[in-house]
């Protein structure tokens, strides 16, 4: 199991450290589909990356809480081995297809260079392995491809090979960043597709990083709503759409554009996000909230609602 | 009253580029016409490199095409150039996709903002022009306290709501929106989807909306127009469209839109598209992607059957609702009983 226990993540704006994540936690099981969802600044992705601990040389440093893979932390070892849980045991997959990629070398060789760094295989067998690969991401002509360079990919194609090299040494355990964004509607749905065959096939545990509430209802099983660095909600898939508690989440399912009639005025979240280091006190969303009452200005627990595995960091849930 | 009309529009661009010297011409636009009439949303959808982009900035006299006729408020505008081409581009103006890249970040807000000015009403004064700029920014609902400041001092959908009043402050007729939300967060998007909303009312303004969203889509226009490798492969109104595509390529585009309910996940949702790749040379350039393909394909000259759809075999059977609206108004219903 791989588990973020109350893991707080520090950054530095103009030149202040500053608060950007607030003791999350969340678990991922082999075999189950994990939505990390939240809109832009509200640390989702430093959340995802902290878990390989890639933000570390941009200046993100963990000051609490802790991530432990099948029960020992990620923080205890050193680069070498922690070069072999990256790819090893869990891999990452980017947003950006165009740039997550080498221009100037073969996908070949940037395959091949993940299967040799994780598992002992001759040249043979390793060529094999890569061709292997690409076949079960639904790419053809594998040999061919070996040989050719990035650009001469579609974005859907590359989003492809990416793929192929996060499965290479057989992770138990995927981070897709926004797999999707990037890409047009029609490559989007295959890439779901795919992605889902493969993590039932292999069942891994993943863990998707996203802000559209479409990706969440076609993929995953469980839910953690993040909010100006907070776990605001989270819950079964189903729980989550059918009766969102946290007036966030609420406002956030309410204002895409498909559950309207055309023509009718889109509800909005007036405000915005806070940055970091303007958080307040109590509940983050107090200003923005509808039905924000004295007690908001409180600090709140992740829990103050729950109802089995549903829990919501609000004291004033609705429920409908 | 027309105020944008294109009638036979083609563009080719030479594949050029150190690596591909020997590359071959890519059309990127191929005989495309539409009209837009005044208060009215025409929306272009499309994957990249469908053309989708470039037929607006045909449409805009940003390119020069090929052959073609473009009409800015039933003046013929394809031949004309320099000063004169220069003085109606207040008829057309754009906003474009990405709020971050597309403000001058050495620029103050209003010193952006008053830009079209200096071109479209030579002899404002600086105050005049501070005065237009602030009412344009109201109109897009921001306050005029920030015109003193720059760029990075703004959120995106703030910088979205900056272009917006850019693009108005010359009062074109039509706006070109180019992707216009799909950088936004989804709680700023349904925000400027609104502004855009109230705006088109209040003004009049002609929208033509470039995007590969259908859920926005489907919100905003009351026209779509669907592009493929360069050519229209079909036209309807919003509603028509929506519940009535014939062409599989459009069908594709409505399957793939993502569920709103983690229960109306299925597993026949890329039916209407193959797993092929590419397109064509010969014929209907969908054919390798598309379920319907026949040996006739390769033989289509891509017309429009019935003004609609450029298609031998459109998809025959009609459904009333799409299972995505059924299930959701079942889901309704039983809401309604559980009350």
């Amino acid at each position: 199991m791989l588990e973020i226990q109350n893991l707080s993540l520090s950054v530095s704006i103009e030149g202040r450290r500053v608060e950007a994540v607030s003791a999350v936690s969340l678990q991922l099981e082999p075999g189950r589909v994990l939505g990390l969802v939240g809109e832009s600044g509200c640390g989702k992705s430093l959340t995802a990356q902290a878990i390989l601990r890639l933000g570390e040389h941009q200046g993100v440093s963990k000051t609490g809480g802790d991530i432990l893979l099948d029960g020992s932390s990620l923080f205890d070892i050193d680069q070498a081995a922690l070069r072999k849980i990256r790819g090893g045991h869990i891999a990452m997959i980017f947003q950006e297809p165009m740039t997550a990629l080498n221009p100037v070398f073969s996908i070949g060789s940037q395959i091949i260079e993940v299967i040799r760094l994780h598992l002992e295989l001759n040249k043979k067998q390793t060529e094999q392995r890569a061709m292997q690969l690409l076949q079960d991401v639904g790419m053809q002509d594998v040999a061919q491809l070996l040989k050719q360079y990035p650009d001469a990919l579609s974005g859907g194609m590359r989003q492809r090979v990416l793929i192929a090299m996060a499965m290479a040494a057989d992770p138990d355990y995927i981070i897709a960043d926004e797999p999707t964004t990037a890409l047009d509607v029609s490559v989007q749905k295959r890439i779901i597709a795919l992605l889902l065959n493969l993590q039932k096939q292999r069942n891994l545990g993943l863990l998707l990083v996203t802000h559209d509430f479409g990706l969440v209802a076609e993929l995953c099983d469980d839910v953690v709503v993040m909010y100006a660095g907070q776990i605001v909600e989270s819950g079964p898939v189903m729980e989550i759409f059918d009766h969102p508690a946290h007036p966030y989440t609420r406002a956030l399912m309410a204002c895409r554009p498909e559950v309207f009639e055309a023509g009718q005025a889109l509800q909005v979240i007036e405000g915005q996000v806070p940055p970091p280091g303007r958080w307040p006190q109590g509940c983050h969303f107090a200003a923005r909230c509808p039905l924000r009452k004295k007690d908001c200005e409180q600090p709140v627990a992740a829990t103050a609602w729950q109802q089995g595995e549903h829990s919501a960091r609000c004291l004033h849930v609705m429920q409908s | 009253m027309s105020v944008l009309s294109v009638e036979g529009l083609s563009k080719t661009f030479a594949a050029g580029g150190m690596f591909r010297a020997n590359g071959k011409a890519k059309r990127a636009v191929d005989d495309v016409s539409f009209r837009l009439d005044t208060g009215e949303t025409l929306a272009i959808v499309g994957e990249s490199g469908s053309g989708k982009s470039t037929t607006a900035r045909l449409a805009m006299r940003l390119l020069q095409p090929d052959t073609g006729q473009i009409c800015w408020a039933d003046e013929d505008v394809s031949a004309m150039a320099g000063r004169a081409l220069r003085q109606r581009r207040h008829h057309i103006q754009m906003v474009f996709q990405d709020p971050f890249a597309s403000l001058n970040p050495r620029m103050k807000i209003w010193q952006s903002v008053a830009e079209g000015l200096r071109v479209h009403r030579p002899g404002l004064s600086r105050q005049q022009q501070r005065d237009r700029v602030a009412e344009s920014l109201h109109l897009c609902g921001m306050d005029d306290s920030g015109m003193d400041r720059y760029p990075h001092q703004f959120s995106g959908g703030q910088r979205q709501r900056i272009g917006i009043a850019r693009a108005l402050i010359v009062e074109p007729a039509v706006l070109v929106l180019d992707e216009p939300v799909s950088a936004l967060d989804v709680s700023v998007q349904a925000q400027i989807l609104n502004l855009l909303q109230d705006i088109q009312r209040q003004r009049g303004l002609a929208y033509l909306f470039i995007s590969h969203d259908l859920s926005v889509i489907r919100h905003v226009a009351d026209r779509v127009v669907v592009m493929f490798s360069g050519r229209i492969v079909e036209q309807a109104s919003a509603a028509d469209l929506f519940e009535h595509a014939r062409h599989p390529y459009t069908r594709a585009l409505l399957a793939a839109r993502p569920v709103t309910h983690p229960n109306e996940r299925s597993s026949e949702s890329c039916e209407y598209d193959s797993e092929g790749e590419g397109e064509a040379e010969q014929g209907c350039a969908y054919q390798p992607r598309c379920p319907n393909a026949a040996t006739d394909c390769a033989a289509f000259d891509g017309q429009l059957v019935d003004e609609g759809y450029a298609c031998l075999h459109p998809v025959e059977f009609l459904q009333k609702h799409s299972p995505q609206s059924t299930q959701r108004a079942q889901r309704k219903a039983e809401e309604k009983q559980h009350q």
